[in-house]
This record gives C-alpha cells, structure tokens and sequence, in this order.
C-alpha cells in the first residue's frame, strides 16, 4: 500500500511541474463556466424550477460541473497509457514488480487531488463570488460531497482505464477515447445536468456509470440527495467502480498474454 | 550484496530456455473489409543455457528475435510454446517476484519518471522493489559514488543528457541487487566518454559483485571490451554460441570487394574470391578478410574493363546472417 499512495504523492508533484497548463485550464473552466451560467439564467428564467432544481441550484450546478472539469478528466483521457503503448514505453511499466491497475489508479488520484487545488477551486470561488449560488451550510454535506467526488473519481479512472487499454488492440486510440469523452461529458451532466433528460433518456443515464462523475456529486451537494439517499449513492458509485475495475482486470490480463509491445 | 555463495559449475542454469517460440498473429487489412491474417514466428526453438555470474553477448540483427525472447526472459510476454525458467522461477507465473530478482536497462527508453527528480524515483523503486531501508541506503550510497550521481540527484530526469540518464538507469537497474541484469543497447549515442564509463562500470559490476549480465548491443566494442561468451541470435533462434575468439575469427573471415564494370557480364571467374551478387555491371565478390586485395584487384583489372572498385569490411549483420545461412 506504501508504494501507491507514494506514486500517487509522486503523480501529484508530476503535476505541479505543469503550471502553463494549470492556468490555462482554469482560465477556460471559468470562463465557460461564466457562459453556461447565464445561458442556464435564460433557461430557468423560462422555465423556473424545471427537475426540481431553482435558478440559484442550476448556477452552482455549472460551476460545480466546471470544477469537476479537472478531477474527473471529463474532456480527455488523462491517462499516460496510450501514448506509452505507441511509444513501447509500456514496457517498463509491465516489468514493474507491482499491479499495473493499481499503479495508474494511485497514478490518477494522484492527477485528480492535484487537479481539484490547481484547477476546481479558482473557477469555483470565482463562480461563488460572481453570481448568487447555494452553497451547503452544514459541514456534514461537505464531507458527504467529498465522498462522493472521491468514489466518482475511481469510477472515471475505471472509465478512461478501459478506454485507454484498447490501445493496446488498436494502435490508435484516438476513435475510441474520442468517442469516451463524447458520451462521458454528455452522460455524466458536464454539459447539462441530467435532470433536464427527458423520460426515459434522464432515467437511463442516471443509471449509467456516468452519472457518477457529475450527476451524483452535485446532487449531494446541492442536498438533493439527503439521508438514506447519499448511502445509495455511495453504493451505486460503488457497485460501478468494483466492476468497471474488474473489468479492467480482465482487459490487462488479456492484454499481458497476446499483444505485442510496440519497438525493440 | 547478501546472496548465498555458490560455485557456478555445480548450480542450475539462472537463465534456462529449452525450446522457446513466440509465434504472433498478425492481421493485415487486404481489402475495405477483407482482412488477412497471418503468423509471424518471432522466436522458434531457441535453446540457452546461461550460467550465474557470466557475462553474455546477446546480438543480432534487428528482427531477429532478441527483444522478444528478453521479453520473455523478464515476463512482459508469454511464450507461445517451450521451457522457460529464470533465477529459478517462470516468467509470466511468477512475474512479479521475478521482477525483485532481476534489472533491466533499456538504452532507447527510461524506467526513470521523466518529471521528476533522479532522487525521486530511486525513493518510488525503494518501496515498489520492497528494498530493507538499510540496504537500498548502502546500494544507493555505493552506486551513487560508481556512477558519479551526486550532483545530479536533484535534477528532474528529462533534463539530463543521455549519459547522465543511462546512469541514472543503471543505477535504478540495480537497487534491488537484481540476480541478473538485461542491457538493451545501453550504450546507443552515447559519447566516447559515456561509453567507457558504462563499459567500466559493468565489466567491475560483474567482476565484484558477482551479477549476470546480458548485453544485447549492435556496438561491436560492448562485446569485444566486455563479454567472453557470444550468443548470435538470428531468424529467432541461436544460430551461434560460444567464444567471442571463435567469432572473431569467422567474423574477420570474408570481406566485400564492389566492382563496377563497363558492362554486364556474368559473373567474374577470379581465383579466391566468389561472386555474391550482381546488378547490372555492379558485382559484389566476398573474398578472405588476409588475401591481397590489390592482388585481386589487378587480376580482375587485367581481364576486365574496371570503372570503379571499393572494399568494405565485413558487416556484423551480414556476417550473423552467413552464420545463419552458411
């Protein structure tokens, strides 16, 4: 266990060499995130309380969907794997004398927890400072949020996990993590939040493993989801995450016994 | 280096491969929608046996398996068909206990973290390797001092120059008193200087401590300055094993004179040389590396009309492939 939580501390230094990039995410997150506030202003000027969610909800939602930007890696894989594939780089990483999941998940948390300082809070806080927004008052949802965001982000980390593996079938992983990201920003409520889905569209996706990335924490946030109701989501996000990373496994082990590690 | 002492004649093989292939399915677009496939015998019947504490030259030409077979040898790719057992152990079964007995270098590649600080990643290999706090302190300390690290430990490894970084690898390479250690190319473009320091260092790590080393390198000068035993690999099996010396020989057995005539003719009739191939009014005559060449050229001069000759020495990899062939 010592040596992952070390990788993940090692990933989040990594990260912090990156400072261009940090100021450029936030500077878009907030931005865009300015934008889509008062595009949902307009809407639920329309339309009040549409999804149960009031104007003051459906602003803080943005901002908190541009927050999670960073931590979730909703706009691109953020996984090193495909381009060490290409490059025959995988290679070392398959010798190493530990668990090649495991290695990239403390890899990744180590991304996310570097990517919520250096990217989540700024957008936020300024998001906080511009408009009006319902922030929780009680320290219990807080804490319950920063639960569900971690699990979500285990969940996203299984997600792009098995996107980036099947580079190692296709040589190219531009289609594949292409299309992820696509069907991640739309289904994890990045671009709206869910509740705006109708019928049976909004059912299906808060039942897909997406919904855990956005959705699901914002919800807590919000306090739409309370009581027994944040336990059932810690175990939806639970159950998505124990069996996408199995998945996972799967995928690694076959990937170990028949391809071929590119050069050399 | 704690590790029982024992005499080499007697212990078992630490690299054992008996009939080692690795055959891959390749599947080639032939068509919009046709695909063909095909299998491409990288490895086939490779029989190696290495004993502990030697020092073995690995070579071959490019394709001819090496890489694939040391693939093998460390568990990142499974053997299709055969026996394969190093340091006492199965590759892909026991990869991961595998990995605490042996180092790999690769010259091409870093197992480094290219962000981070060289003292950085030897602390993340310390735990990854589950190396005792007391002997990763004294094999750091010791391995720093070979390989003149100390200025260097708090440099962020993508700004070290290739020398620097190899003996940063060589160094990760070696923290966890690996039983054996695979070097690919290690010293690709490197400087006279690194050269040297990389050959130094490796010829003393086998010397005192006593390490298997298997060196694959297409720099003649690794093997000549470094490794008694020669394995030529080629069309993914062995088509040599044995002394450097007996290699030598046969190496220095043929060199190539080009000639380019007036005009295509059959092929030159000369006494001690032959014909290798022909292109138009160009041949290639393979003649012994001590003949007079002069002498050769004058005979060739006296029957033919010569435009231009050139003489060039023979070739590693043509010469690997004669072995293979001839």
């Amino acid at each position: 266990m010592v040596v992952y939580a070390l990788i993940s501390r090692q990933a989040f230094r990594r990260y912090l060499t990156y400072r261009g990039a940090m100021v450029g995410g936030v500077l878009a997150n907030t931005v865009f995130g300015i934008i889509k506030a008062f595009i949902m202003m307009a809407v639920w000027r329309q339309r009040p309380s549409i999804g149960g969610y009031d104007v003051a909800d459906a602003v803080t939602y943005v901002f908190l969907a541009q927050a999670m930007i960073g931590p979730m890696s909703t706009l691109n894989n953020g996984l090193d794997i495909p381009a060490r594939i290409r490059s025959g780089d995988i290679g070392t990483d398959l010798f190493r004398p530990c668990d090649f999941q495991a290695y990239w998940l403390a890899n990744d948390l180590g991304r996310a927890a570097f990517s919520v300082l250096g990217r989540s809070v700024v957008p936020f806080v300024i998001g906080a400072l511009l408009f009006h927004l319902h922030l929780p008052t009680d320290p219990r949802v807080w804490a319950a949020f920063v639960v569900a965001l971690f699990l979500g982000t285990v969940v996203s980390f299984a997600l792009r996990y098995l996107a980036a593996m099947s580079t190692f079938w296709l040589l190219d992983e531009k289609g594949v993590v292409g299309m992820a990201t696509v069907v991640t920003s739309f289904f994890s409520g990045m671009i709206v939040p869910l509740v705006l889905f109708p019928g049976w569209l909004g059912q299906l996706a808060r039942l897909l493993p997406f919904a855990a990335l956005v959705q699901l924490p914002a919800d807590v946030f919000l306090g739409k989801r309370s009581g027994g109701a944040v336990g059932t989501g810690y175990l939806f996000e639970i159950g998505w995450a124990v069996a996408l990373l199995l998945a996972g496994r799967l995928v690694t082990r076959r990937a170990r016994h028949r391809v071929v590690v590119q050069g050399g | 280096m704690i590790r029982p002492s024992q005499p080499t004649a007697v212990s078992r093989p630490i690299i054992e491969a008996e009939h080692l292939s690795k055959t891959y399915t390749l599947h080639k677009k032939t068509g919009r929608l046709k695909r063909e496939r095909t299998t491409v015998e990288a490895v086939r019947d490779l029989n190696l046996a290495v004993a502990e504490g030697e020092l073995l030259g690995y070579i071959g030409p490019n394709g001819a398996g090496k890489s694939t077979s040391i693939k093998m040898f460390t568990g990142i790719l499974s053997p299709s068909a055969g026996r394969l057992r190093v340091a006492g152990l199965e590759p892909i079964r026991d990869r991961k206990q595998l990995a605490r007995r042996i180092g790999v270098v690769f010259g091409q590649r870093t197992t480094l973290w290219w962000d981070l600080p060289l003292r950085d990643s030897f602390a993340l290999l310390h735990r990854m390797y589950a190396v005792p706090d007391a002997r990763f302190a004294a094999n750091l300390k010791r391995l720093v001092a070979l390989l003149e690290l100390e200025p260097l430990l708090d440099t962020p490894v993508r700004q070290l120059s290739l020398g620097q970084r190899m003996r940063g690898d060589l160094a990760a390479a070696l923290l966890h008193d690996p039983a054996v250690l695979y070097l690919d190319e290690p010293t690709i473009g490197l400087d006279v200087t690194s050269k040297a320091v990389v050959r130094e260092f490796l010829a003393e790590l086998n010397r005192e401590q006593g390490t298997t080393i298997v060196l694959t390198t297409h720099d003649l000068d690794d093997i000549e300055r470094l490794c008694r035993r020669v394995v030529v690999v080629d069309h993914g099996t062995v088509a040599y094993d044995g002394e450097l010396n007996a290699l030598r020989a046969r190496v220095a057995a043929d060199r190539t004179l080009v000639v380019d005539l007036a005009e295509p003719v059959p092929a030159i009739a000369v006494p001690g040389a032959a014909v290798t191939r022909i292109d138009g009014p160009r041949q290639w005559l393979a003649f012994p590396a001590e003949a007079n060449a002069a002498a050769l050229v004058a005979d060739i001069a006296e029957r033919y009309e010569l435009l231009d000759v050139s003489i060039r020495d023979a070739d590693i990899e043509e010469v690997i492939r004669n072995l293979y062939t001839g």
